[in-house]
């Protein structure tokens, strides 16, 4: 496929690299010379040094026959212009955009192919904040995600010697819930996966993946750890688009906020903008202004400053000081790795976020979603089945039959509104939504070729 | 200091307000109540007066300055509070003291509604509406209305504009053209007038009586045809309609303006002053109904509309009544007439503080006691999703501390004059908030006050309507200064 992207910010060079990994034709354009030859030096791609959206830069980089375009400038409306100039001029099927402001994404009938022509719009904040809103939720979760609209959810959990469930085998789930249908995906113990069976014992200290419907998900939840009771107080530092959007969704659910931000002019907008949420002028790693307002009281502490190394260090201060759950935007993977999770609960990436975002639309065939667990280490598939049984490796077939890549397995099966767990004997019907679990994200491959209709059979 | 465009633009608006001789006159010639002399008498007296001093200086034009605009201001309704008294001294009857004319035509013009003349009912027609008509010129504004209707004015309007319409952010223009603002402003004043008459008709009231009432009303005045005020028609309906239209009159009428061009009502859900001045009043009025249910001898509907309605007419301060109300027990009396402090909506013709300005003083008080428990915190005064910069809130605090030092001083005065103090305390709340009917000697009327302490209510009127600074400014040696 050919593939232009334009700006090659952090998640420009991040699908950049993705996708000339998996061999596509990759032109980059950027107004940073430097900048570009680094990434051609390390990446097999071409680079464009220009403003993304003139028409000349974009032809020079070969919009003539380009199959997508990706808009990742860090100005929203060049991305969008660029995605006009795209559609009028060369005529691209498929457009994506960042677009990170809201007052752009509120009016969704602005973006078709009529007025201006994005085919998806990304916006990195949201997507954080609601990966954020989701886990302060659900106190207790390591990582909240929502397949078929919500009405599926993913979450993985630190079991702990309290849970009901932690020293026995999984098969005495059924008897301590008989009526929650719910599958335990994976297990984590000591950064190893283990794809659990009836007779896997949960030990203290493992990290649990599973899926159950929403409203079950907390009755699980008490199984693998002590009943926790729900978050009420959250302390945001940093009061960028994700803290104000975090806060203002919190606010709003009678959550006490508290927000931190350094720059005064910011901190007026802020307080002007918030209703309930208190604003506070300083640093986030203020010991006294910590322990000022109360930092052993809050719930929920979030670092979501754009500094990587300010946001780890008053995360594990706050922790310290004694906040609940700690949680951190951390941008490097390279740091991701490095913190002890003993200081910091939850360290989340925006630009895994968004580029797990930006691969779902690139994917081929019928993926609808897919999601980086732990950090990226492993995966979660949506995806729907299409034909019949003569021409996929699916429909028609039960759980079993299916020959699944090495270290994947189906979690669950999402047909209609109903959700069906995915134990061995469920047959999958065409346009079922499935879940497939992959501890390896080198089978991606293989899990979109086992999705896609196969040619030969028509 | 520009002397001669001064008294151009002073001459010039004067020629205007001869032209409300006319209707008096015309009113005077149906009832052959001897009017028509008087008023005639009158346009010619001042229309002379306006075009002497027009005469030598025509050809005066310039762009206004700001000092300009206060001096303009300030000496026209001097002016006008003096010529608005011509025609009570030349009519023969009532018989008053120039002192007592001057404070009658003052409190018509600045809608405080507070009287010397006592047996109302027995006064000429044409005198009666004259009253009225006044008043209701003073509720909007000559000067706006003169901006409205002068294209000369049009240079430097905003000056002018600025220093006589109500309330906190006096820059915010309805329209992009001040002389367009005017007009809106008229227009909705007339339309609320219409249809306020009309109501009045409906509920009962003669033609006079119906149009008399609605001028008052609208421009939140207070003056009556009758010495009995509203109580006179002793109807549950005349009163319910008074109600509502001192409630509308009560309300910014940018925000009528703005209602009316987008055809709905959301704007007054979504504005924070018209929020809070409904909740203020629901809250007055259910402390008097309270009150007036476990005090007084009326029954449980009576007890309703009547707290409702002196609630409204206190607070908004347009000052009519029903009843004796400053005989009621407690201190209910004295709720009421404190309530009159907060007062309308900014841009409203009500008086006092303004409901916006209270708001302001409020949160700014809320805040400093946060800032005591979280010294970091930043914390915003909001008028609903707009944050008051704190420029406006020095603003505000400046105007409340010389309300309420300007409001020690002519206390002080009075007393020294020998009035006593409930009186002295009533009667300034009453005329620096355009209210009208005060408590003690001046309950009723101001029939027995001497004409020095008349002198000082008339200022405090003046203070009152023209918000302070417009006139306080003209006693600072900067504001003479080359």
């Amino acid at each position: 496929m050919k593939i232009i992207i334009l700006g090659a910010g952090q998640v420009g060079t991040a699908v950049a690299r993705n996708l000339a990994d998996e061999g596509n034709d990759v032109t980059v354009i950027d107004t940073n010379a430097s900048v570009l030859a680094e990434m051609q030096s390390r990446l097999d791609l071409r680079a464009v040094v220009g403003v993304a959206s003139h028409p000349a830069v974009l032809r020079e980089a070969g919009a003539d026959d380009a199959d997508m375009l990706i808009a990742t400038t860090s100005s929203d409306e060049v991305n969008m212009l660029a995605c006009q100039v795209a559609y009028t001029i060369f005529g691209t099927p498929t457009k994506i955009a960042r677009v990170r402001s809201n007052a752009y994404q509120e009016v969704t009938e602005l973006f078709d192919n009529d007025h201006i022509p994005v085919d998806f719009l990304i916006s990195p904040e949201q997507l954080v904040t609601r990966h954020m809103h989701r886990l302060i939720e659900l106190p207790g979760a390591l990582q909240v995600v929502d397949f078929a609209s919500g009405r599926l959810r993913l979450i993985g959990v630190t079991a702990e010697a309290k849970g009901a469930l932690v020293g026995l085998p999984l098969r005495a789930l059924r008897e301590h819930l008989p009526d929650v249908d719910c599958r335990v995906a994976a297990i984590y113990r000591n950064d190893h996966a283990i794809i659990p069976n009836g007779d896997t014992i949960i030990e203290d200290g493992d990290d649990v993946f599973f899926l159950a419907t929403r409203p079950d998900a907390t009755v699980v939840m008490r199984e693998m750890r002590a009943a926790r009771s729900p978050n009420k107080h959250v302390m945001i530092a940093g009061g960028g688009n994700i803290g104000f959007e975090l806060a203002k969704r919190l606010e709003k659910q009678h959550y006490n906020v508290k927000l931190i931000e350094r720059y005064h002019d910011r901190c007026v907008l802020l307080s002007t903008q918030l209703t309930r949420a208190m604003v506070f002028e300083g640093d986030a790693a203020d010991h006294e202004l910590l322990l000022e307002e109360n930092i052993e009281e809050m719930d929920v502490f979030c670092a979501l400053t754009n500094d990587d190394e300010a946001n780890i260090l008053s995360a594990i201060m706050a922790k310290r000081l004694g906040a609940g759950t700690v949680m951190s935007l951390v941008n490097r993977t390279a740091y991701a790795d490095l913190i002890p999770s003993n200081m910091i609960d939850i360290a989340i990436s925006p630009h895994q976020v968004t580029i797990g975002e930006l691969l779902t639309h690139i994917r081929r065939g019928a993926i609808a979603a897919v999601h980086s667990l732990r950090r990226g280490g492993a995966e979660v598939i949506e995806a729907v089945a299409k034909g019949d049984k003569s021409n996929s490796k699916l429909v028609g077939r039960r759980i079993e039959e299916i020959r699944l890549p090495h270290n994947t397995n189906i979690g669950a099966v999402v047909r209609g509104s109903a959700v069906l767990m995915g134990h061995r004997d469920v047959v999958i019907e065409p346009e079922d939504h499935l879940i497939f679990f992959l501890t390896d994200k080198k089978r991606i491959p293989e899990v979109e070729r086992l999705c896609q209709v196969s040619a030969t059979f028509i | 200091m520009q002397p001669k465009v001064v008294q151009r633009i002073l001459g010039l608006l004067l020629c205007i307000f001869s032209v409300t001789m006319l209707p008096p006159a015309v009113i005077g010639y149906v009832y052959q109540d001897g009017g028509m002399r008087t008023f005639t008498l009158s346009f010619f007296i001042l229309l002379i007066a306006g075009g002497l001093m027009v005469w030598r200086v025509d050809h005066h034009q310039a762009q206004l300055k700001l000092r300009d605009g206060y001096l303009i201001v300030v000496l026209f309704w001097t002016v006008l509070g003096l010529a608005g008294a011509v025609p009570l001294m030349v009519s023969e009857y009532p018989e008053l003291t120039v002192f007592q004319a001057v404070f009658e035509s003052m409190s018509a013009l600045t809608t405080t509604g507070a009287t010397v003349i006592v047996g109302l009912d027995y006064l000429p027609k044409s005198i009666l509406f004259y009253r009225q008509e006044l008043q209701w010129l003073g509720g909007m504004g000559i000067v706006v209305l003169a901006i409205a209707i002068l294209p000369a004015l049009g240079i430097g309007g905003m000056q002018l504009f600025r220093a006589e319409t109500s309330g906190a952010q006096k820059d915010s223009k309805l329209t992009p053209r001040i002389a367009g603002t005017a007009k809106a402003l008229w227009m909705i004043y007339l339309s609320l007038t219409i249809a306020c008459a009309l109501a009045y008709y409906w509920a009962g009231m003669s033609v006079f009586d119906a149009v008399g009432h609605a001028f008052s009303t609208v421009a939140i005045g207070g003056f009556s045809t009758h010495d009995a005020s509203i109580g006179f028609f002793d109807s549950r309906l005349v009163e319910g309609v008074a109600i509502v239209f001192m409630f509308l009159s009560g309300v910014n009428f940018g925000l009528h303006f703005l209602a009316w061009r987008s055809r709905g009502l959301s704007v007054y859900r979504e504005d924070a002053e018209f929020r809070n001045y409904a909740a203020f009043l629901l809250v007055v009025s259910i402390l008097v109904v309270v009150g007036l249910l476990l005090t007084s001898e009326y029954g449980f509907s009576d007890s309703v509309i009547t707290g409702i309605f002196h609630t409204v007419s206190l607070a908004t301060t347009t000052g009519f009544t029903t009843t004796e109300y400053y005989n009621w027990a407690g201190s209910l009396p004295f709720i009421l007439l404190c309530s009159s402090f907060v007062g309308g909506c900014a841009g409203s013709t009500g008086g006092g503080l303004k409901v916006v300005r209270v708001m302001m003083l409020m949160r700014q008080g809320a805040r400093e006691l946060t800032r005591m428990v979280h010294p970091h915190a930043m914390v915003v005064v909001k008028l609903g999703n707009k944050r008051v910069s704190d420029r406006q809130i020095e603003v505000v605090w400046g105007f409340f501390s010389a309300y309420v030092a300007i409001f020690v001083f002519f206390m002080i005065v009075l007393m020294t004059m020998g009035v006593d103090q409930v009186t002295a305390f009533s009667s300034l709340v009453a005329c620096m908030n355009n209210l009208g009917p005060g408590l003690g000697e001046v309950a009723a009327n101001y029939a027995t006050v001497d004409d020095g302490a008349l002198v000082v209510l008339c200022l405090a009127m003046l203070m009152g309507r023209l918000e302070i600074f417009t006139l306080l400014v003209l006693f600072t040696p900067a504001f003479w200064r080359k």
